[in-house]
């Protein structure tokens, strides 16, 4: 079993015609859904949040079998994850992606279930407290990816659930959840 | 039925007439009626198709609309051998004669009951009966005018083809051939004899037009010694001696369409005959290359066999347009990249796809996949046409592609046995 560190790769990935864009409909659907499945697979287990169709990516090519994937390739299977709500493109000229591989309404409530296991209700927290400090070490939320964790909160402030307070620099906003 | 009073013509299955060796076409007419005022038991030849050649008229009984099955009650296809013509009388001129459809009548001689045959002529209580050519259609029909008719009709008549046959049979070099170099002679003879007529023919166009047919005899004489040579020492032969003569005998089969249809002898009616010689001409090809072959490669076969008479591209796409109009075992194909073929109605995408599947599933093409060569190799087809079948194959969902630096490679596709909900396993 081939291996990218600890990530197990499936044996489809040493199938060649796996890594040219098939143009028969029926055939791209099914390489398009094993696509999406084995990059939401991968940055799941490796915590990789952003890809950019321009920029290595392990997935995107095999050495064993000397093939990697076009760029319009690439592009082909991001944006269909991007259709799926799996993903959403950061800029409109499709440079980077971001990878939801859990929805932002599932961050939103992995933020609620780290506040109220850690006593955090009617307390302030900084942004970056919660993606590196002490607490939330050993939780889905540390490490994560700053814009994301920035759509989490902004979905909870408008379900009145939490409150952002602009501080003097973007490294210290500050967040108050609400119980 | 004509076959009582004239004597029958052969045709081919896609409706051409069968020629005799060294009979060549010279004219073609629409809607020509046959009568006979003499003999009240004269068969009805109506509206037909009437063909001059060197050695016949032939009448062709008008088209049936394709699926009916009235074929039985048409009249079948006749001939007027020449050599029992006796007289022809051009087309009457006369105010009487302007409004009506023109006629040329033929005097014939038949025996005493009637039948008129080569040797019809011959023998005790022989007559004389005369045959009328009502050519109806010959103003807006192909061939031209009635008197151009007439002219080409005198023609054959005066060349007396077939009475040259004969000769050319039986003719043989005289020379007593005596020991070694007797043969060594005859060997130089023969050799002088075929470069003279090769020199001859390319003299200039003119002259090969007339040898033409001299040259097709050659290469069927050749063909023929090649195949009796063949017969004789099969064992004996090596293998390099074999493949040469092989090469030679496919060079020969190719030179041979003796009578080429053309604009000048079929006029209006030049596609639909084109489209059925062609219909003739390409069964022999179709069974070698394996039921389908590429118009590109029948277009130079066709036209290396018409030897001078070339025909444009657009003709034979309009030859092979018309066989739908037809009833021939034939038909035209366009694959969705734009390629046309040839191809047998029996053929079947199925069978080859069968034949691609198992060549995928070895354990080579497993992994490293086939390419169009690879499949062309094993179909005993062209690597064009060989693409053509895996490109079917693959919008079919049997194969899929890999598309890399080393190439353009099929695969067998995978993809659909791939759980998704299980992607390791």
């Amino acid at each position: 079993m081939q291996k990218l560190g600890d990530f197990k790769l499936p044996h489809f990935f040493n199938y060649p015609p796996y890594f040219t864009l098939q143009p028969i409909r029926d055939t791209r659907e099914k390489q398009v859904q094993l696509w999406k499945e084995l990059i939401i697979d991968y940055c799941k287990t490796q915590k990789v949040f952003v890809i950019g169709p321009e920029e290595e990516f392990p997935l995107f090519s095999n050495p064993v079998i000397e093939r990697s994937l076009s760029h319009d390739a690439r592009e082909v299977f991001l944006s269909a994850l991007v259709q799926e709500g799996r993903a959403e493109w950061v800029d409109k000229g499709h440079k980077k992606c971001l990878i939801l591989w859990l929805r932002i309404q599932d961050w939103a409530d992995c933020i609620l279930r780290f506040v109220k296991d850690n006593g955090f209700e009617d307390g302030v927290l900084t942004v970056e407290e919660i993606r590196s400090g002490i607490d939330s070490r050993g939780t889905e939320l540390h490490g994560m990816d700053r814009t994301i964790l920035m759509k989490a909160l902004k979905l909870l402030e408008h379900k009145g659930k939490a409150t952002i307070f602009k501080g003097t620099s973007a490294d210290d906003e500050g967040v108050k959840f609400s119980a | 039925m004509a076959g009582r009073y004239l004597p029958a013509a052969q045709l081919t299955g896609s409706g051409r007439p069968v020629l005799h060796p060294n009979e060549i076409e010279s004219s073609l007419l629409q809607s020509v009626d046959v009568e006979c005022e003499e003999n009240p038991n004269f068969p009805h030849l109506k509206s037909g198709l009437l063909i001059l050649t060197t050695h016949r008229l032939l009448w062709l009984p008008p088209e049936s609309p394709p699926n009916s099955n009235s074929s039985s009650a048409a009249a079948a296809a006749a001939a007027i051998p020449l050599a029992a013509v006796t007289h022809v009388f051009p087309p009457k001129k006369s105010v009487k004669h302007m409004f009506a459809s023109p006629r040329v009548r033929l005097q014939v001689s038949a025996s005493r009951d009637g039948v008129i045959g080569e040797r019809g002529g011959e023998g005790a209580g022989a007559r004389s009966l005369v045959i009328t050519l009502v050519l109806r259609g010959s103003k807006s029909g192909g061939g031209g005018d009635p008197d151009g008719f007439f002219g080409r009709l005198w023609e054959a008549w005066r060349g007396r083809a077939w009475e040259g046959e004969g000769r050319v049979r039986v003719r043989r070099i005289a020379m007593p051939v005596v020991g070694i170099s007797g043969l060594l002679r005859r060997e130089q003879e023969i050799w002088e004899s075929t470069d003279k007529t090769l020199q001859d023919a390319f003299l200039d166009l003119n002259a090969l037009m007339s040898k033409a047919k001299e040259m097709v005899v050659l290469a069927e004489k050749m063909r023929q010694k090649l195949l009796s040579g063949l017969a004789n020492q099969a064992n004996a032969v090596k293998d390099e001696e074999m493949g040469s003569k092989q090469e030679m005998q496919d060079w020969m089969l190719s030179v041979g369409i003796a009578s080429p249809v053309t604009k000048e002898s079929a006029g209006a009616l030049y596609h639909q005959q084109l489209s059925r010689q062609l219909a003739d001409f390409v069964k022999l090809p179709l069974e070698k290359s394996g039921g389908m072959i590429a118009l590109i490669d029948i277009y130079c076969l066709f036209n290396r066999a018409r030897g001078t008479e070339l025909i444009s591209p657009e003709d034979l796409l309009q030859a092979c347009a018309l066989w739908e109009k037809f009833d021939v075992p034939v038909m035209h194909r366009k694959f969705d990249s734009g390629v046309m073929v040839i191809q047998n109605k029996s053929h079947s995408d199925e069978e080859v796809f069968e034949r691609i599947k198992a060549l995928v599933l070895k354990p080579d093409a497993l992994k490293i996949g086939i390419s169009p060569s690879d499949a062309a190799m094993t179909l005993g087809i062209a690597p064009a046409m060989a693409k053509e079948h895996l490109l079917t194959a693959e919008s079919k969902g049997l194969l899929c592609r890999d598309v890399s630096p080393e190439g353009f490679r099929f695969y067998i596709n995978l993809f659909k046995e791939i759980d998704v909900n299980n992607i390791h396993l």
